[in-house]
């Protein structure tokens, strides 16, 4: 799981460019919308774009989208599980 | 029409940043040789904004945030709305470099955040968001430069519609970017020399001829 955690964080930094940060100072448990990360809805697009090219999951069901993007956690814990299927 | 005791609009300040020099008011600030992305990061570290957005523009967004920075950064309107700030640019190549791109990687997996960038108007929004503005904002597509039509547009949103008004030009297409940035304001109080199309183009000459 962890592996994956610093994957991800990988992947987000470099595909949402966020240049000012490195991957190792996003918090595994961090918010990283609005008041955490801080980003935004084109962001969370992105992210979508990430699950379905990186690790092929299309969110089926947009309402998940909160919960899933949440922290970089929950989104490790939601590709272990759908790729497990 | 306007009565004689009436202000007139009145320039304030240029910023130009062209050729990897970044010229304030008739005054070379800063210059490099640094390739255009990295010169661009240059600049927005010179800046001093804390403004992690604008590592997700495209290039001619943070050109024009940069242009606006620069021209904003001393040269502030007391007392002035929101409602009173008002934009207008103009450049030759509309987004036809953030276009190709998208496309080219469209092929293999679209990209939202470069999608919102397909528009040339997006980098007047990306000044407005950042400065707060919230007047009128327009942006034309011309080959060049067009002094005349500029000075008179603005001119015009000037005895009507705003106090004040950042315009001028900026292109980027293919690692070649041109951006000039004027503030003209019209509330009665501040000084300077009256907006012409006389005063731009001596202030794009004198630009041309600084080393």
């Amino acid at each position: 799981m962890q592996e994956l955690i610093n994957t991800l964080k990988q992947q987000i930094v470099e595909q949402l460019n966020l240049k000012h940060i490195k991957p190792e100072e996003i918090g595994d448990d961090q918010p990283l919308f609005v008041d955490g990360l801080g980003l935004d809805s084109i962001d969370a697009l992105e992210l979508i774009v990430l699950l379905q090219q990186k690790y092929g999951i299309k969110l089926a069901n947009p309402e998940e989208g909160p919960k899933v993007f949440h922290t970089v956690r929950a989104l490790a814990e939601f590709i272990t599980a759908n790729q497990k299927k | 029409m306007s009565s004689s005791s009436a202000s007139l609009p009145t320039f304030v300040a240029s910023c130009f940043i062209h050729q990897g020099k970044l010229v304030v008011n008739g005054n070379v600030v800063f210059s490099s040789k640094a390739p255009v992305e990295s010169f661009f990061t240059e600049l927005y570290i010179l800046s001093g904004a804390n403004y992690p957005k604008f590592y997700k523009m495209d290039a001619q967004s943070q050109l024009a945030f940069l242009c606006a920075e620069f021209l904003l950064k001393d040269n502030t309107v007391k007392d002035t709305s929101p409602f009173d700030w008002s934009v207008v640019l103009s450049c030759a190549n509309s987004s036809n470099d953030t276009d190709i791109k998208y496309w080219e990687n469209a092929r293999q997996a679209p990209s939202p955040a470069a999608f919102v960038y397909t528009l040339p108007n997006v980098m007047l929004g990306e000044i407005c968001i950042r400065h707060g503005f919230k007047g009128e904002n327009s942006c034309f597509i011309f080959n060049t430069f067009d002094t005349a039509f500029q000075v008179n547009y603005v001119n015009s949103l000037l005895e009507k519609r705003a106090k004040v008004c950042v315009h001028g030009w900026v292109n980027f297409f293919k690692e070649e970017y041109a951006a000039f940035l004027f503030l003209t304001v019209n509330n009665g109080e501040t000084e300077g020399e009256l907006h012409s199309p006389e005063l731009i183009n001596k202030t794009i000459s004198n630009y041309a001829g600084i080393d």
